[in-house]
């Protein structure tokens, strides 16, 4: 059986056989066609775990050698065969234990291989018994000399010719528990593609005094194991969702679209809801879905004009519209909350806008929002808001369509439909299906729509502007890049941080 | 988004025609519904209560449709069906219009100005000659119901109440009393209870307490009588046994009793044209131009192509011959229509959002990013380049994260709290980064040491300066945590923070650090980091309290700055 053997083995085997090795390639070079290693064994007397000790540290120098592994049947002496190599088989000796005046046959049987030797003997017709002798029966030679044919054949396989013997007769050796067969493994070896008789030592890397001597270019240097992993650089990671907004970021930048300030997660009512004509009544105003504050409770100061012209459109109506018809109160829209959305900032940002001379404007915002909702494996009660605003004369519904194709594109979502929806400030509201290849169906994946009247006109927005606007999560798409199923494992301390450590980069679009 | 359950069968057969549920799932998709799954009475209690209690249910199969808020024409099968049979042009916009008594006089409501201290609202309309079937009983039940959810905001709005009109007589007088002197006996019960009464019985009522509190501290409750002074009801809780309808009932006297006048409107509104031929207000007329729809949903239509646009959405529409001018009827039963542009919506959808082309605006502008973000982005890149990997924390915390935890009183932190968190854990918007990092870190205590974790974001301040009262801060923070402190660790993310913002060591201009007390830091161990002669944040040891608090065990830095002066 072909050894297992260690490298410190292999190199003490090297040192200690180094005379072996040199024997070796000398007995490969000769050879026309390789050699096997058993037979090297054999001839240089040696074990033949040497031979394969020498060829594996050969094999780790590089192409000196090819050593191909193969099995043959061998035969063996057992140690009954190997007894009978040294000393005859037993009825050789039987026969030449009978002195010529021969032995009486308790005698011979005291002897302990007097009982099957002599039966074999007697098969064999090499002794007579005489039963009329006085004091029993007595053994007599009856032929002058012998052949041992059986000492002869061991003898042979013990040599390693197995040749000279034919089926037959091995079989009746190993019946006879003299012989067994095993099966051997052996290298068959010939010369490889940079066969030398002589060997130098291998290193196992370049050194700066081999580059300053330029020894290198006599030495051989060991292979290196390219199956093992490289060991991991001492390094940060930028964290997952992080990477997503950087590239939604890169996207709007891509786009045109200049980044809005959303540095303040507390909002009024009056810029989070009044402003973008959401009822006071509205459910999405009540403690179960939005996050109060009781320090600071109350905002204390708005544009009063402004005010007064949200106030009028909510409860009169106005700029076409019949409003809501309801008691609109300043001590609603008074009450900080945490923003819901971002669109709080959009709001802003469009009414500031409006105070000057209009151009168009492309604006967006990745940041957090807050909902004091219900939580679950895929809902917080903070999350990252993704949105897109355009204002300029003359938007349709269709540069809306446009312009979320364009933008989708870019994160590598090609296929889109539309559903009719409904929000308080956008009219119309579309809700963005994409069709998703591998859950083979249409999910949502954005809300999108043109700002209602009640809230550009009031801000003091030229009649013929229209705003399209579309918002999305940013943990959603990021759960399904990186295929997190829970939040929790991406947002907040509960991080895996073997996850963060482990994230690839983020192209969406591939 | 509120969500109907509508038998499928039911629905197919008043749709005149069956369909998949892929083809109904498409047809829904067009008109801006959802149909949100397909289920079962059966696995609707299998589900909920377990296998056994659902062998008796129902296995008709039931439809879940997603309506969209300001939809309450559609929260019933009988809306439902109408809004999509106009809108497959299967049947016309219905046109609703009020009809008198045969005999007598119109019912009259009397409200008197004792309900103004409650419930100040309330209209009323009948229904006559209703044929109730079990189904359209149960489908006229599930919309008071549905209505009650959404619209009334669960009674505190609108409170519906409908009595077979045969068993009581007008005219009803509309009024509010102290509770002691009311006593009726309510729906379902075998004797009288004064108000009083009623509100501790119901206290235990899984359906009825959620509205108690409605009224339950006014000193006057609403109360409705007949002209006999039997009582109707006594909204928004309960209505009176006496005149409870059946589906033998065959007029149906409704009342709305409201806070918000409007909406009983609506909700008065619906109840009747789901239910009835009859209708107690007139349809309006609005007229708006062709040109208008087609230049803000971006098509290019007929004005006559408009009109059957229109038309198949409920809205009843002819072009006037004058212009592109388009003449649209408004129904009772679409009170979302508030402004030409709800028009508009429609007009898009009927058209088929998909079939609109999608153009791309042609505006010509520059982005620009926020300087503060732009800075953050660098930063964060470099920061994780100097071996620290960045996590990610809620802006929402308790308390005790930012304070008790950390050493420090809650009144010294200038914190935001919130007035209605579910849990300790949205009490305060979070003053520092610090805890975040620190309980990242507890979370992640398997991982090989050092853990080295940066966070770059924002915290809250209340800020009097600012309208709201509060500000967002920029910051930096960075922890390492291993078997030894590491400040010269944290002191040397600090110097490569200042070297990538271009501040040289030195005092004056520069920056430098000096030993500065703060009890979250082990005292000998903490300095104040110095950016042209202001204080920006600090760095140190963390005091083994903290460590302790934080469910933490080894020693650990950490630094915090503000990054908004280096802009």
């Amino acid at each position: 059986v072909p050894p297992t053997i260690s490298q410190h083995e292999m190199d003490h085997l090297l040192m200690a056989d180094s005379g072996v090795v040199e024997t070796l390639l000398q007995r490969i070079e000769k050879a026309d066609d390789g050699v096997d290693s058993l037979n090297v064994a054999a001839s240089l007397g040696v074990d033949h775990q040497v031979i394969v000790g020498a060829v594996k540290s050969l094999q780790a120098l590089g192409d000196i050698i090819s050593a191909d592994l193969r099995s043959s049947k061998h035969w063996e002496l057992t140690v009954e065969g190997s007894e009978i190599a040294e000393q005859g088989s037993h009825e050789a000796r039987v026969f030449s234990s009978i002195p010529l005046e021969g032995l009486a046959q308790s005698e011979l049987m005291k002897l302990s291989f007097g009982k099957i030797g002599f039966s074999k003997a007697m098969s064999n017709k090499w002794i007579r018994v005489d039963k009329t002798q006085e004091g029993g029966p007595r053994i007599f030679r009856a032929v002058e000399n012998i052949e041992d044919q059986v000492r002869e054949k061991l003898l042979q396989v013990q040599k390693g010719n197995f040749s000279q013997l034919d089926e037959k007769e091995k079989n009746e050796l190993k019946k006879r528990k003299l012989l067994s067969e095993v099966t051997v493994k052996s290298y068959w070896i010939t010369k490889g593609s940079s066969f030398s008789t002589t060997i130098t030592k291998q290193e196992t890397e370049l050194t700066p005094e081999m580059i300053a001597t330029g020894s290198w270019k006599e030495k051989k240097f060991k292979p290196y194991n390219f199956e093992a992993m490289g060991v991991a650089p001492d390094c940060g990671h930028l964290h997952p969702l992080m990477k997503v907004r950087t590239q939604f970021r890169q996207i709007f930048l891509e786009m045109g679209f200049t980044e809005m300030p959303t540095n303040n997660f507390i909002e009024s009512s009056f810029w989070n809801f009044d402003s973008l004509f959401q009822p006071q009544q509205h459910p999405a105003r009540d403690q179960h879905d939005t996050f109060f504050l009781s320090d600071p409770a109350l905002a204390h100061e708005f544009p009063q004009d402004y005010l007064e012209r949200v106030k009028k459109v909510h409860s009169e109506g106005g700029f076409g519209s019949q409003g809501y018809k309801y008691d609109w109160k300043i001590e609603e829209a008074q009450k900080n909350i945490l923003r819901t959305h971002t669109t709080a900032v959009s709001a802003r940002m469009l009414y500031k806008l409006a105070q000057q001379k209009f151009t168009p404007v492309k604006y967006f915002s990745i940041d957090r929002v807050f909902r004091n909702e219900t939580l679950d494996a895929t809902h917080l009660a903070e999350f990252h808001q993704i949105e897109g605003v355009v204002a300029d004369y003359g938007l349709t519904l269709g540069d809306l369509m446009g312009i979320l194709h364009q933008f989708f594109t870019k994160l590598g979502i090609t296929k889109l439909r539309f559903k009719p929806a409904y929000n308080p400030y956008t009219e119309p509201s579309m809700e963005v299906f994409s069709y998703h290849e591998g859950l083979k169906k249409w999910v949502e994946v954005g809300n999108s729509g043109v700002f209602r009247p009640e809230m550009l006109l009031p801000m003091g927005l030229p009649e013929d502007v229209s705003v399209i606007a579309w918002g999305l999560s940013l943990e959603r798409p990021t759960m399904i890049k990186y295929g997190i199923n829970n939040i929790r494992e991406l947002v907040g301390h509960k991080v895996n941080l073997q996850m963060v450590y482990d994230g690839p980069i983020c192209r969406l679009d591939s | 988004m509120p969500t109907v359950g509508i038998k499928r069968d039911l629905l197919f057969k008043a749709l005149g025609r069956t369909y998949t549920d892929e083809e109904f799932d498409e047809l829904c998709f067009e008109f801006g519904l959802e149909l949100d799954e397909i289920t079962s009475e059966k696995e609707i209690v299998s589900r909920e209560q377990g296998d056994t209690k659902a062998s008796d249910a129902s296995d008709v199969i039931l439809y879940k449709i997603d309506v969209p808020a300001n939809r309450y024409d559609l929260l019933c099968l009988e809306g439902l069906v109408r809004g999509l049979q106009v809108f497959k042009n299967k049947l016309e916009a219905p046109r609703y219009r009020r009809i008198s008594p045969v005999n007598g006089d119109p019912q009259k409501l009397i409200i008197t100005k004792e309900t103004a201290a409650v419930r100040p609202f309330a209209v009323a309309a009948v229904l006559r000659n209703i044929t109730f079937t079990q189904e359209r009983y149960d489908s006229f039940i599930e919309l008071q119901e549905k209505l009650h959810q959404n619209i009334c905001r669960k009674r505190s709005l609108v409170a519906i109440g409908t009595h077979d009109l045969d068993t009581i007589s007008g005219p009803f007088t509309y009024t509010a009393k102290p509770p002691g002197d009311i006593s009726f006996k309510p729906l379902n019960q075998t004797k009288e209870y004064t108000a009083t009464e009623l509100m501790s019985l119901y206290k235990t009522d899984s359906h009825l307490r959620h509205y108690l509190h409605i009224i339950e501290d006014k000193p006057v409750y609403p109360i409705i009588y007949d002209s006999n002074g039997i009582v109707l009801s006594m909204p928004p809780i309960i209505n009176g046994d006496h005149s409870k309808i059946t589906l033998q009932t065959k007029n149906v006297f409704i009342e709305c009793t409201a806070t918000d006048l409007t909406k009983a409107k609506i909700v008065l509104d619906m109840m009747v044209t789901m239910f009835s031929e009859y209708c107690s207000q007139p349809f309006t007329k609005e007229k708006l131009s062709g040109e208008f729809i087609n230049r803000k949903v971006g098509i290019n239509e007929s004005t006559e192509k408009i009109a059957q646009l229109l038309t198949r959405m409920c809205l009843l529409s002819r072009a006037t011959g004058v212009g592109d001018e388009i003449e649209v009827e408004i129904p009772p039963t679409r009170s979302d229509v508030i402004h030409a542009c709800d028009i508009m919506e429609d007009a898009a959808i009927a058209y088929g959002f998909n079939n609109i082309t999608r153009t791309t605006p042609r505006a010509y502008t520059v982005a620009n990013q926020f300087p503060l973000n732009k800075l953050t982005e660098l930063l964060r890149q470099d920061l994780a380049a100097a071996g620290f990997t960045e996590a990610l924390n809620f802006a929402l915390c308790s308390e005790e994260d930012i304070a008790d935890k950390l050493g420090k009183k809650i009144s010294e932190t200038r914190a935001a709290h919130i007035s209605n968190p579910k849990t300790a854990e949205f009490q305060v918007a979070r003053t520092t980064l610090l805890p975040g990092l620190l309980k990242t870190i507890a979370a992640n205590r398997k991982m090989p040491l050092p853990l080295k974790l940066f966070e770059v974001s924002d915290v809250v301040l209340k800020d009097e300066t600012k309208d709201v009262g509060a500000r967002n801060s920029r910051r930096f923070c960075a922890v390492y945590y291993n078997k030894s402190p590491g400040f010269e660790v944290i002191h040397g993310l600090l110097d490569r923070t200042m070297q990538l913002l271009e501040v040289k060591s030195a005092r004056g201009e520069g920056y430098h650090i000096q030993a500065a007390d703060d009890s979250t830091f082990f005292p000998g161990r903490c300095a104040e980091i110095i950016v042209r002669g202001k204080t920006v944040g600090r760095l140190g040891v963390l005091h083994p309290d903290v460590i302790n608090r934080f469910e933490l065990t080894m020693p650990c830095s950490a630094m915090e700055i503000d990054i908004e002066p280096f802009l």
